[in-house]
């Protein structure tokens, strides 16, 4: 299982991004994708934004859950109240590589991405990512639509991806 | 080069660390990552703190202007990234239940009048008005009897127009237009007009302008639900 982070400022502008693979069930925390893949993350998340705004008028809540699909690939949104988008790109390991032990495997996050499990563990990783989102702009430097660059910040997200994830 | 820490701070073993980026952290290690952002209810500031600082912050918007429109506008300047940010905060506090997007324009005035000012202010703003004028149905009023930030300001006679609350109007500018609801907001001084105008002389409106695509919008989602 490979993930795919990102938050995406008001004007479409990405404003931080991080790659990491599922550390459950002995995952070694280890994006797999490949680097052609690496690049269409990138454009699904952007198409992704279409969705997201047309479900967020309708739904007051901040986590909208699977907003798209893009073959393997499953959107999951989190809208903050400032019309900040966190946006996970997660996606199940191919077939291929789950030649042993898929018994074990199918109750896992990463074999069923529609499944309120996986919800409910994505939905635990964005408040995390949420609060520490949110301590970033109490930062009196921090202006809006401004990248986020502190180490700290992404230490955080990656600590939240492993608790979850 | 880069020892710029007072004597003593820097030799310990967390301070003055210098990753790749030459970030620097704090001597004791906590940034402002390990601070929690719920607080204990009874936290507040001194008043007489708020007061000082605002009146420097007025004479500072005050210097080079030409016109009192370019203070005002100045001051509410300095309002709203405060106010961008207190909708995130503010959201973040609310219990889980209640913590969703304000998604229509009444939602978000509640938000302001009960959230933002009890932050504020302590309390909560005194009234909430929609204009009654059929022409200009992108207009509404949050209005404040006895507005803080002017508690300690005395306008002189030849700028009577000045409201300094300009500044709270910024805050309220940033949660409207941080919540997606773009909107012109200014400060009014309606004191002596209106009933009850000798009881509190300093009432102030703020008057909120809705861009016509919030409404236009806000007409689409009723349609719709």
């Amino acid at each position: 299982m490979s993930y795919y982070f990102a938050i995406i400022g008001t004007q479409d502008n990405p404003l931080f991004e991080y790659e990491f693979g599922t550390s459950k069930q002995g995952g070694d925390g280890m994006a797999r994708f490949t680097e052609q893949a690496r690049q269409l993350n990138q454009f699904i998340i952007h198409s992704s934004l279409d969705i997201v705004e047309e479900v967020q008028w309708t739904n007051g809540q901040m986590y909208l859950k699977l907003v798209d699909r893009f073959f393997t690939s499953y959107i999951s949104c989190f809208l903050t109240a400032s019309n900040i988008k966190f946006l996970l790109l997660h996606q199940p390991p191919s077939s291929s590589t789950l030649t042993g032990g898929t018994s074990r495997t199918s109750t896992s996050i990463a074999a069923n991405p529609t499944s309120p499990q996986t919800e409910e563990a994505i939905r635990n990783f964005f408040a995390e990512v949420y609060e520490n989102y949110v301590k970033a702009i109490m930062s009196p430097f921090y202006r809006t639509n401004m990248e986020i660059r502190s180490p700290v910040f992404r230490a955080r997200v990656a600590a939240a991806g492993r608790k979850y994830l | 080069m880069s020892n710029h820490l007072p004597a003593g701070a820097g030799s310990g073993g967390g301070g003055g660390r210098a990753g790749d980026s030459g970030l620097r952290y704090p001597s004791n290690g906590k940034t402002i990552y390990h601070r929690p952002l719920n607080r204990t209810k009874t936290a507040e500031l001194s008043k007489a703190a708020f007061a000082y600082l605002f009146a420097e912050m007025v004479s500072y918007a005050q210097r080079r202007v030409t016109g009192i429109q370019e203070l005002e506008k100045r001051l509410n300047l300095q309002g709203h990234p405060i106010g961008l940010k207190l909708l995130d905060l503010l959201l973040f506090r609310e219990p889980p239940r209640t913590q969703l997007r304000p998604l229509n324009i009444i939602a978000l005035l509640h938000f302001i009048k009960i959230n933002v000012w009890t932050h504020l202010f302590g309390r909560q703003a005194d009234r909430l008005e929609k204009s009654s004028n059929p022409d200009t149905p992108d207009e509404f009023m949050i209005i404040d009897n006895e507005p803080l930030v002017n508690a300690y300001i005395s306008v002189p006679k030849e700028m009577s127009q000045l409201n300094c609350a300009a500044f709270a109007a910024g805050i309220i500018e940033g949660v409207c237009d941080g919540a997606g609801f773009p909107a012109r907001v200014t400060a009014h001084t309606v004191g002596d007009t209106g009933e009850g105008g000798e009881m509190w002389p300093g009432r102030t409106v703020f008057l909120v302008k809705f861009q016509p695509e919030v409404l236009e919008r806000e007409a689409l989602i009723g349609a719709k639900s």
